[in-house]
């Protein structure tokens, strides 16, 4: 059939299948969240060699950091690139091979972390055969994503894929370090480094696994998905140029937050925190970009679910953003460091911001690349959206309360300088907010399965459209 | 000059650098410009039609 818009034929097959991809991994990595949550309820609940809390653990993260959040960063970056650069994909077979390629990978982690195979870095539990693929497919990506920018039809290069440029190259530099070990058999390695220089590899990584991956890339999703579905350009283009600067000059050095009162040298410590705090203004420049967007158009937020995702997304964003730098103060650290509060922090971050602004922006994407006008059904998003809010404002609440109360009963001492309270007491102080957190857990995830049914009721309302346009006449040749 | 006089160096470059670039983002001579591209994604970018992009 013939389409009288003069634009390039995108290529969005790869699209489909990430996004759609992006939804499954999601459920199974958010319900693998929900089982060790349930597990610290009932220790009993599945704990087998290969199923216990140890075990499990590793493959939630990886699973919603890396199968769900990186399917919907690969779909996103892959069709703001083209729709931004007016140009197809470059490499298109390139970009089938991160597809099968980055899922391949995600099931070897499925396999082997239950299996016990682990390089023990938090979020770099893989081990080294795996790591090189991911390197393999992480620089096909980049040839694929920078190959389409350098081809672009337009002057200028839209912000959004600043970042997910800057989100590409540092994953690719921080995953290459953090990954240089010694194989000493084909499933076990080790790493190069040791002691506090180890420690802070790892939390350079880490931290800046939380500052591209799960930052970079959705500020990337943010410039583009906040201003379409809002129907505006965002608040000021040239507030987002200084707020990418100052975010990829800051997030480099707060790694060390992670580290207080360790034996990293304690001036180390200290600049980890300084560059914590200096964080939090190119974090709100951003966050403040994105809701002032919205300005007259406030009203949407009343009939159009996927805005509301978008845009409650980045009050989360911003109130996460507030909480880190406020943790990463040593004093402050010394109260929430080893408690539920910094989970409470991370699934704010994760559940709140990343989750949230990459569902909205697959409710935009989806219909889109299926050729379609809208998903098919806006009361099914509403629905999520609710799901989603209150899941995640009760997971926050409950880790909240637990990490506080965690925090005073571990530091309270009796006259005599004991301890007023056994790590035990603490624990079963905990309880009820572990119950809430499963709640909060389950409601989350629950939102996603519904995704999942709406999505799949997308597909075929494609095929039907589809249907229905070969049967019918022969469309005139368009003009 | 030792390293760490060096390292004093790059820290005062970078901090120029950044200046340079909020300086270069609110020129009001470049202000058209960044209007543009922030508009670029609604107006230039033609794909909105139901019918359209299934390839």
């Amino acid at each position: 059939m013939s389409h009288a818009v003069a634009h390039p034929a995108y290529d969005y097959r790869t699209i489909r299948h990430f996004a759609i991809m992006a939804v499954v991994w999601g459920i199974v990595g958010m319900a693998v969240g929900v089982l060790i949550a349930a597990q610290l309820v009932w220790p009993e609940l599945l704990a087998s060699e290969w199923t216990h809390f140890g075990r499990l653990r590793p493959l939630h993260t990886n699973a919603v950091i890396f199968a769900f959040g990186g399917c919907a960063l690969f779909a996103t970056s892959y069709y703001v690139v083209q729709r931004t650069c007016h140009t197809t994909l470059a490499f298109p077979n390139l970009a089938r091979f991160t597809f099968w390629g980055w899922n391949l990978v995600i099931i070897l982690a499925a396999i082997t972390l239950p299996l016990g195979m682990t390089t023990t870095h938090e979020y770099a539990e893989l081990e080294w055969p795996i790591d090189i693929l991911i390197a393999v497919v992480w620089i096909s990506y980049a040839i694929v994503f920078f190959g389409t920018i350098a081809k672009r039809n337009t002057s200028h290069i839209y912000v959004a894929n600043w970042f997910f440029g800057a989100f590409i190259l540092v994953i690719a530099v921080l995953h290459i370090v953090n990954s240089v070990q010694y194989p000493v058999s084909f499933t076990k390695s080790y790493y190069v480094w040791s002691g506090a220089m180890d420690a802070m590899i790892q939390w350079w990584y880490a931290h800046n696994a939380v500052g591209f991956f799960l930052t970079a890339g959705f500020l990337g999703m943010m410039y583009y998905f906040v201003p379409k579905q809002a129907g505006r350009p965002v608040y000021s283009y040239r507030l987002s140029i200084v707020h990418f600067w100052a975010l990829i000059a800051t997030y480099m050095w707060a790694g060390a937050h992670h580290l207080h009162y360790s034996a990293l040298p304690d001036w180390a410590q200290s600049v980890g925190m300084v560059m914590s705090i200096v964080l939090l203004a190119p974090s709100w420049g951003g966050m403040i970009n994105g809701v002032m967007t919205l300005s007259g158009a406030w009203h949407k937020l009343r009939t159009d679910p996927i805005l509301r995702f978008l845009v409650v997304s980045l009050s989360f964003y911003g109130m996460s953003t507030f909480e880190g730098p406020m943790m990463s103060i040593k004093t402050v650290n010394a109260l929430s460091h080893n408690t539920d509060w910094t989970i409470g922090h991370v699934h704010s971050g994760a559940l709140g911001w990343v989750a949230m602004v990459a569902i909205g922006s697959l409710y935009h994407l989806i219909p889109k690349v299926l050729g379609i006008v809208q998903m098919h059904s806006i009361r099914l998003i509403n629905l999520h959206f609710w799901l989603a809010t209150i899941g995640t404002v009760l997971y926050i609440a409950a880790m909240w309360v637990n990490g506080i109360m965690q925090g005073l009963m571990w530091r309270a001492v009796n006259p005599d300088g004991t301890l007023t309270y056994s790590f035990v007491d603490s624990l079963e102080a905990s309880y009820p907010g572990y119950v809430v957190r499963v709640i909060g857990g389950g409601f989350f995830l629950l939102g996603m399965i519904i995704m999942l049914y709406n999505v799949y009721m997308t597909v075929n309302d494609a095929k039907d459209q589809d249907a229905v346009r070969d049967t019918s006449e022969p469309e005139p040749a368009a003009a | 000059m030792t390293y760490y006089d060096w390292l004093g160096v790059l820290s005062i470059v970078m901090l120029v650098m950044f200046i340079g670039i909020g300086w270069w983002a609110y020129n009001p001579k470049n202000k058209t410009r960044f209007d543009d591209a922030a508009n670029s994604i609604l107006d230039q970018d033609p794909v909105d039609t139901p019918n359209g992009d299934k390839h």
